[in-house]
């Protein structure tokens, strides 16, 4: 298949051998496990149970809440010990709403109903499933897949891209996910293009993993609609509408999704959780990840109930090597740091990372030298530097017009800035600024005009009141007259 | 463990200090074949220079209360130095260095806010001061033989400023062998064309530049060259001696690429280059001056932050006027 170029990009180690070979495993069951609410895009699940319930494996915890949101389910079996708060999976840290269990040991499913056949429903009711089995965009992203499964109503699709680039470093769930359950990713895969209407399948798999290229390929030999196609290694291939312009050669007009040219993209682990949802009847309980980095004694990738907190997912690898410079969730160019070892994992939490000092290589930002690294670097044609220099000096509307929103926070740029300039922080700072700013724009658009409104119905009000007293003086005056009229006429006769 | 920190979490190991180091590296073959071509007095010029350009970074630093060590240790003064140092006449006296040194680094770049903020290249706007006030001393050139003696490109513009057409003094001029290994007159560093090309290929491998600006300069200046040759060769020098005389390959590979003072876009560096190329073309045939690079690349420079407001790579997703893709009315449906 002819592939196509994209701009930019980089090549990072990819560190991938620290644990590309260890075969997933499950982690035992933990003693606690910690649950949050909103571990999707979009707003966050409304509690189904209280405190005391007693809980079978995949029973429904928290109820999805509005069109942009993902119900959460028990993990186990156990008993809820807490409806309450705990540390976020962000870098805050700050507590967030959070369902705690005390698992039984049972691990108990509770009764499923898979359908007898996924592919005699309508394509809807499998959008339908695929929600209330509470599936997210497992690359990290965490988006309802369900949303993404229902597209084909406002878009014409003709091809379901499955992204198994795993282009960050380190991360290898992906890779071991396509090597050990091939037949089953490929089943998920034909159930997302039945529900989204399109014949069409491309894997793309980047060539540092041609195992998971050879397992695919060969699950996929029985469908001829399915391309298992190899990738050239390139950071941000994993980008979605990077990699739907590798494969096609088609852009994602801006500020909009890929659905806009017939594509839709999926993660080969949202499609596990799909064939799990929809062959098994099972929701999204469990997640697997990739324990990395320099720091980590053992470097595995496990099977991990969502809501374990980091600090056993660490423990089962031995723990510290030494202490990390950083840890981290996600992959090195795109993961947000982790506060501590305390908080839980998530469904979105595709690896855990401990990083040691050299393997960070933190500096001193110093001035930039404009050797335009960043623009050869940025996949998205943007001036890194230009951006940085107004968001520094707080011109945000200058860094909005180079095409701020336009950014996709690979971290090319500051990946390769000789100068160590955190370039993506300066566009996060602006992005927050922007939306903040658009925030109190709303705020007082809103607030204008209900005072408004307001102001509107006083008049209203003080017009009715007014045309109200007019009317009784009339009326009165009117009786006045009549009763003057009245007496008039009695005076006319008695005098007559 | 700092929580304000965002993604990525890891580095190239691109510093500021390696990048110059690795022009260096580049430009030591021709350095030091220029250093042991004309001998001590151009190692003492060297060294004087490139002293200067510290001490002078070293007390602009220290006046504007900035870190003296941090940005000394970037290797910017050195290497401004080393560039003065290869530009000027080997045999120049001393002081022509330490002022030279001073110019470029106070007035080419501290005065501007020190490194990355310069407009333009320090070490050709020493150079240009230089050649304006000083010129006797900045044109008297030594041939290796240690006769003294004018540049290729200056016997050239003489002898044809006084009505010799090039074939009547041909064997006057030397060969295109001698030219390329640097057995010629000219400054220090811009005389063995094929280290300097050398060096040139090594930052195009490192990846310190990228070959927009050395081809386009290139291509406009022998493209000018071989035209105007083909039509009068009595009067215009041919493709060769262009690319082989003057500071042609100095300045293509290590003036003009210059990160600070370019821009930043592949095409901005395309037409920068083509211009620095043309002017080249124009100063050396027309102008006042026999060799141009100085002045061609001070000129282009000026022009640059235009070149980087009008010339910004496509933004993925939006057409050249930064409008979103309408596929709905384009090709693609």
């Amino acid at each position: 298949m002819k592939l196509f170029r994209i701009r930019g990009g980089v090549h990072p180690h990819d560190c991938k051998t620290l644990s590309a070979d260890k075969a997933i495993e499950d982690l035992p069951m933990p003693s606690l496990l910690h649950i949050p609410l909103q571990q999707h895009i979009g707003a966050a699940a409304k509690p189904a149970v209280k405190r005391g319930d007693h809980v079978l494996k995949g029973q429904l915890l928290a109820n999805s809440q509005g069109m942009i949101s993902a119900p959460i389910h028990a993990p186990t079996s156990g008993r809820v010990v807490g409806v309450g708060h705990y540390p976020a999976h962000h870098a805050s840290g700050l507590s967030v709403h959070t369902i705690t269990l005390q698992p039984d040991g049972k691990d108990e499913w509770v009764e499923l109903f898979p359908p007898a056949d996924p592919f005699a429903l309508d394509p809807a009711e499998i959008a339908t499933r695929v929600a209330a089995a509470g599936i997210v965009g497992m690359g990290g992203a965490t988006f309802p897949s369900a949303v993404k499964l229902n597209l084909r109503n406002r878009y014409s699709l003709h091809t379901l891209v499955i992204n198994g680039a795993e282009c960050e470093p380190y991360l290898t769930c992906d890779d071991r996910i396509m090597r050990e359950y091939s037949a089953n990713v490929i089943d998920g895969i034909r159930v997302m293009a039945y529900a989204l209407g399109v014949e069409n399948i491309i894997i793309g798999i980047e060539n540092n993993k041609p195992q998971a290229q050879a397992a695919m390929r060969e699950a996929a030999t029985a469908f001829p609609n399915i391309q298992v196609v190899g990738l050239p290694m390139r950071y941000p291939m994993g980008s979605e509408k990077h990699l739907v312009q590798t494969l096609t050669g088609l852009e994602t007009p801006a500020r909009g999704l890929t659905a806009d040219i017939g594509i839709v993209v999926h993660n080969p682990a949202t499609a596990l959780a799909v064939r799990d949802a929809l062959c098994e009847g099972k929701p999204l309980v469990s997640r697997v990840m990739t324990v990395s980095g320099g720091a980590i004694q053992q470097p595995r990738n496990l099977r991990v109930l969502l809501g374990t907190k980091v600090q056993d997912v660490i423990d089962y690898c031995q723990g510290f090597r030494e202490e990390p410079t950083r840890l981290i969730s996600g992959g090195p160019m795109m993961g947000n740091v982790l506060p501590d070892t305390r908080v839980p994992t998530v469904k979105g939490c595709n690896g855990i990372l401990a990083l040691t000092a050299k393997e960070v290589s933190e500096n001193q930002e110093s001035p930039c030298i404009r050797c335009a690294s960043c623009v050869q670097a940025c996949p998205c044609g943007l001036l890194p530097l230009e951006m940085a220099a107004n968001a520094r000096a707080g011109n945000l509307d200058a860094v909005t017009k180079l095409g701020l929103m336009d950014c996709i926070a690979c971290g090319s740029c500051s990946y390769v800035c000789p100068a160590h300039i955190p370039l993506v922080q300066y566009f996060n700072y602006a992005k927050g600024e922007l939306a903040s700013r658009q925030r109190a724009k709303h705020k007082q658009d809103e607030t204008k005009r209900l005072i408004e409104q307001r102001n509107e119905r006083m008049a209203a009000q003080e017009r009715a009141k007014k045309e109200m007293m007019e009317r009784r003086k009339r009326e009165a005056a009117a009786k006045k007259a009549a009763a003057a009229a009245a007496a008039a006429k009695t005076a006319q006769e008695a005098s007559a | 463990m700092s929580l304000l920190i965002s993604s990525p979490h890891t580095h190239s190991g691109k510093s500021v200090h390696s990048t110059m180091l690795l022009v260096m590296v580049a430009l030591a073959p021709a350095t030091i074949f220029g250093l042991y071509l004309f001998g001590l007095p151009a190692i003492s010029l060297f060294l004087i220079t490139i002293l200067g350009c510290v001490l002078a970074e070293a007390m602009a630093l220290k006046i504007m209360g900035k870190p003296v060590g941090k940005y000394l240790s970037d290797g910017s003064a050195i290497l401004t130095g080393w560039l003065l140092a290869m530009s000027l006449p080997p045999t120049a006296p001393w002081w022509i260095g330490l002022l030279g040194a001073f110019l470029a680094i106070i007035i080419g770049k501290q005065v501007f806010g020190g490194i990355g903020q310069n407009l333009f290249n320090p070490a050709m706007v020493a150079r240009v001061a230089l050649l304006i006030s000083f010129p006797l001393e900045m044109t008297t050139w030594v041939t290796v033989d240690g006769v003294s003696g004018a540049t290729t490109l200056g016997h050239i513009r003489t002898e044809t400023g006084q009505g010799h057409t090039l074939s009547s003094f041909t064997d006057s001029l030397p060969s295109v062998s001698d030219m390329g290994l640097g057995m010629i007159g000219g400054s220090m560093g811009e005389t063995s064309a094929v280290l300097l090309l050398l060096g040139g290929l090594f930052l195009l491998w490192k990846r310190i530049i990228t070959w927009h600006i050395p081809v386009s300069l290139l291509g406009t200046l022998l493209l000018l060259a071989g035209v105007m040759h083909a039509i009068n060769p009595n009067v215009y020098p041919s493709v060769e001696v262009h690319l082989l005389a003057g500071a042609t390959l100095l300045g293509a590979f290590f003036i003009a690429t210059d990160l600070v003072t370019s821009p930043v876009s592949a095409t901005g560096q395309l037409i920068f280059g083509a211009g620095c190329g043309l002017l080249v073309y124009v100063i050396r045939t027309w102008a006042g001056y026999p060799e141009g690079m100085a002045f061609a690349v001070l000129l282009m420079n000026a022009v640059t932050p235009l070149i980087d407001h009008y010339f910004r790579p496509r933004i993925y997703g939006r057409d050249r006027k930064g409008e979103p893709l309408n596929y709905a009315s384009g090709e693609n449906k």
